[in-house]
């Protein structure tokens, strides 16, 4: 056996420290290992680690307790692989029984893949002799790509990237601030010349004790002359300040509205781009708040309160400054509090980040049960449960209050702490003025001077001490955004994208497997669809038919395999650039608040009217849309409230026709409409589905005799292809698939009302 | 005690067979359970290799010993929902954020996605998935150590 000629197992792919002491004792020497598995669970599912090794020999491995067990390879030996609630297995099984089993957390499945490969490779070099052959070295495991040699990981596989979002997530925000960064620097010139000119006044106070009113009390008249000086002097810099101060807030609400916008359009573009998978996992209510309320709550926090905290900070370095320059030691007094209200701030700065990042939470979920109710609303008339949904509401508002109530708790007690804190200083300021101006250290004037400063010096400690909450509240409204904005699709663009110039409309799917999260629904599909053919693809509900042509149009990624669309795998195509080759008819038709013609031309906005109404003809909504009183300009409120089922379906047969694409997928496109019209649709549709690739989903089989070939799926599985008469004759699943119908024709004629029906019923009455 | 109209052995390769009353003879028979969350003992159900209904055991408790033992071992083989003890080391409060936890079934770390992927089942137990789609339970919130709860607390 020439097993030596075999290229080595790339570096890296080391098994891990752990074993390898053990490993390297029991190889053979120039027995080399080709791929591993190191478990995470042992026999009783207990989080424990062993490995599980392939070698060019044997398979070999170690239980967590730390026994060995090989196997040598035979024919009969196989290594089965399936797995279940986030938990995979690995079989080993000859013809008699089982031999062994290793179970792991799906995580480790990309190995647990590479292992069975490599095994399978060996134990047929072994059995027949021939040294081991691969395929163009390498195709990733899960996803059939071919792989750079050398190339371990494979690109396409490896996105899933699990890196926190620091948490000086605020700073982030510059870049939605930077575009205005000029304004906001004006912004702040303007707030620093107004707290200059706020801080004139207080000054002016020394001179008009000392050299007015003090020698007036010691029998000296008013001079009129200076008082008049002074008192103008104040009068200029309060106008000052006033002017100043308007052109700051313009300026700076100005920007703010700007930075939101931006903030708000930049989040809902982002989210526009993320995958079917993401909004499956999201609540609608959750996501609105974000976009809606936390944005704004950011942006002014970054338009105004931070630059009042700077203005802040500047202002009490000047005032301490100035208060340094009239007496130093009273000046040291004076700052006496501010280490007690940093540290109080250190105190409750985290407590209050967290509170708050709480309510926004629980304000999503108020906003999710309107979410959840509003487009409900049928259902929860039509079974009389409006009281348990005011309840729910009320819960979610109740449980609102709570979390908003222990916040407060801890604000509440902040704010007139830190007031408290001033009003000591205050006190001891004066007691210690008053025994310097007893000692004659000291003016009268400049103990009011100092007074005046004071009182202003710790109102700007008040407003700094609120800009803690503020801040909190930005910073926790700021992670809930980046948490979106981070948020990587899991429908990646491609690095290097490929463009299809011209598509013909192949598609192949190579041993497609995919999961919802850890459900398998579709297990090692292959299947190659030639440009236009008309492929009806038929099977029982959840069979994964729908899940299929999610798959194709790359709604989803595939957990394994690959879709080619071309030849080209769709991952490395622009995804809006491929999909606009596709006209998608969905299963839950959903039309846009606006008119029917918007409806219709919603993939190609600048379609003329005569498109849009041969479009309509073509899916035969035509008629039905004339007799509507505003015809083609009639509204359609949100989800299409207006419409019947099949009117619903037609307009979205319609907007599909209306792009003419390459590949047509039409998911159940005529379910809900008469047996008439859906022939009359048919026959429109014959006509149309020339020359493209088009797949087709019915329930009712009639309608898809015309298929040059039938698909059918039962769980997850293609099990027959051909067409009509070819699969009737095999006598197989679809046979009976379509007798059962046939005979379900007749129950429903002589039954009226099946029971299934009395759900929808009550729906449509309400 | 009423005895089943069916009969359920191990084969060789380990998996279940569900002889039927009618004779017929079922491999690869999974049971699954209909209320795992509400009422794990209840509603079992005997499904075959391609998802149909075999049998249904109304009650865990009320079956003979032997039977039992053999449902109880392949359930236990299948379910993997490892119970939270204590929450040791999250990596950021912000997800994704990787949890160091102690189970029942011993320690490990786990992926959280996003905090939707908490699940409230009652008041005080709570599923944490993470991203592999392998469900921790955290059965009574109060019963954790207090560390642990504050950790916790920061994602609800
Ligand atoms: N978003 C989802 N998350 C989790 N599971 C899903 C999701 N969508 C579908 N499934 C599951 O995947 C399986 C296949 O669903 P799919 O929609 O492909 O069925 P289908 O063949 O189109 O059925 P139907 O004829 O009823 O439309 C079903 O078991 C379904 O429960
Ligand atoms: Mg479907």
């Amino acid at each position: 056996m020439k097993v030596e000629s075999l290229p080595p197992a790339p570096a890296g792919s080391l098994p891990p420290e752990t074993w390898r002491a053990g490993l390297d004792a029991r190889l053979a020497p120039g027995e080399c290992v080709l791929a591993w598995l190191e478990t995470d669970l042992d026999e009783r599912l207990q989080f424990a680690r062993g490995l599980l090794a392939v070698t060019d020999q044997r398979l070999l491995a170690v239980a967590p307790a730390g026994t060995w067990q090989e196997w040598s390879y035979r024919d009969a030996l196989e290594l089965l692989h399936h797995d279940h609630a986030g938990v995979g297995t690995l079989e080993l099984q000859d013809g008699t029984g089982r031999k062994a089993r290793w179970r792991y957390t799906l995580g480790r499945n990309v190995a647990a893949l590479r292992v069975i490969d490599e095994f399978e490779r060996q134990r047929d070099s072994h059995v027949c002799g021939h040294p081991v052959t691969r395929e163009a070295d390498g195709l990733c495991p899960r996803c059939k790509a071919p792989l750079e040699p050398g190339q371990e990981e494979c690109p396409i596989c490896t996105r899933e990237m699990h890196i926190p979002p620091s948490t000086w997530t605020l700073l982030r925000l510059w870049r939605f601030a930077r575009p205005y960064r000029w304004r906001l620097l004006a912004g702040f010139l303007l707030t620093l010349a107004a707290t200059a000119a706020t801080l004139v006044p207080p000054y002016m106070t020394m001179p008009l004790m000392d050299n007015v009113l003090i020698p007036y009390q010691n029998g000296r008249p008013i001079d009129t002359g200076l008082v008049a000086l002074y008192l103008g002097g104040l009068f200029a810099a309060a106008i000052f300040a006033w002017v100043l101060g308007w052109a700051r807030s313009y300026i700076l609400a100005l920007v703010s509205e700007r930075i939101g916008a931006d903030l708000r359009t930049a989040t809902f573009e982002h989210l526009l781009k993320l995958s079917l998978e993401y909004f499956g996992g999201k609540r609608t209510g959750d996501l609105m708040a974000r976009i809606g309320s936390e944005t704004d709550r950011i942006n002014i926090f970054l338009s105004l309160h931070l630059l009042d905290f700077a203005n802040d900070v500047l202002m009490i370095g000047m005032t301490s400054l100035i208060l340094v320059s009239i007496n130093p030691w009273l000046a040291l007094v004076t700052l006496l509090p501010l280490p007690l209200i940093a540290w109080l701030i250190h105190v409750v700065r985290d407590r209050l980040r967290t509170g708050f990042e709480k309510v926004d939470r629980i304000w999503a979920e108020v906003t999710n049960v309107l979410a959840d109710t509003i487009p409900g609303i049928r259902v929860v008339k039509a079974f009389a449960q409006e009281k348990r949904e005011t309840q729910r509401f009320r819960a979610a508002n109740h449980h609102n209050l709570q979390v908003n109530d222990r916040v407060n708790r801890v604000w509440s007690l902040f704010s007139p702490t830190v007031t408290l804190l001033t009003e000591v200083g205050l006190l001891v300021v004066w007691a210690f003025g008053i025994w310097q101006v007893s000692r004659d250290e000291i003016t009268v004037g400049v103990l009011t001077a100092f007074l005046a400063y004071i009182s202003r010096f710790y109102l700007r400690l008040d407003s700094m001490s609120r800009i803690v909450s503020v801040t909190q509240k930005a910073a926790a409204g700021a992670k809930r955004i980046f948490d979106i904005l981070d948020h990587v699709s899991s429908v990646p663009e491609p690095l290097s994208p490929v463009h299809l110039e011209q598509v013909q409309g192949r598609i192949e799917l190579r041993d497609v497997g995919f999961r919802y999260g850890n459900r398998a629904v579709i297990r090692s599909v292959d299947l190659t669809i030639h440009p236009g053919e008309l492929i009806g693809l038929v099977g029982h509900s959840g069979s994964g038919k729908s899940t299929l042509v999610n798959l194709m149009c790359r709604f989803y990624d595939v957990t394994e395999g690959s879709v080619l669309v071309d030849g080209t795998d769709v991952r490395s195509l622009p995804v809006a650039e491929f999909r606009r080759h596709i006209g998608l008819v969905l299963q839950e038709p959903f039309l846009f608040f606006g008119t029917i013609a918007e409806n219709i031309a919603y993939g190609q906005p600048d379609a003329t009217r005569a498109e849009i109404i041969a479009a309509a003809r073509a899916a035969h909504a035509h008629e039905f849309i004339l007799r509507l009183p505003h015809g083609y300009d009639s509204l359609v409120g949100e989800r299409g409230q207006g419409l019947s089922g099949g009117e619903r379906q037609r307009i979205s047969i319609a907007r599909a026709l209306l792009i003419d694409p390459r590949i047509l997928i039409l998911d159940e496109a005529t379910s809900s409409v008469d047996t008439e019209t859906e022939k009359e649709i048919q026959k429109a549709l014959d006509n149309l589905v020339q020359g493209r690739t088009t797949i087709a989903i019915a329930h009712r089989l009639s309608t898809l005799r015309k298929a040059d070939r039938l698909v059918v799926m039962d769980r997850g599985q293609i099990v027959e292809v051909g067409n009509h008469e070819q699969l009737m004759a095999r006598e197989g699943a679809y046979f009976r698939l379509y007798q059962a119908q046939a005979r379900n024709v007749d129950v429903d004629a002589e039954d009226v009302r099946p029971p299934s029906a009395v759900h929808e019923t009550k729906e449509i009455a309400a | 005690m009423p005895t089943p109209d069916f009969r359920l052995s191990r084969n060789a390769f380990g998996s279940l067979v569900l002889t039927a009353a009618d004779g017929s003879v079922h491999e690869g028979v999974v049971p699954v359970r209909s209320f795992p969350m509400a009422a794990p003992r209840e509603g079992i159900s005997l499904v075959s290799a391609d998802g149909h209904e075999l049998a249904w055991i109304d009650r865990l408790d009320t079956v003979p010993e032997a039977l039992r033992a053999l449902v109880e071992e392949e359930l236990a083989s299948r379910e993997f929902v490892p119970e939270i003890r204590r929450i040791r080391h999250v990596s950021s409060f912000a997800t994704p954020s990787t949890w160091e936890v102690e189970t029942d079934r011993g320690d490990a770390s786990l992926v959280l996605k996003g905090e939707e992927d908490i699940r409230r089942l009652s008041a005080d137990t709570l599923l944490v998935a993470d991203t592999h789609g392998i469900h921790f339970l955290i059965r009574d919130l109060r019963a954790l150590d207090k560390a642990s709860r504050k950790l916790l607390d920061r994602f609800l």
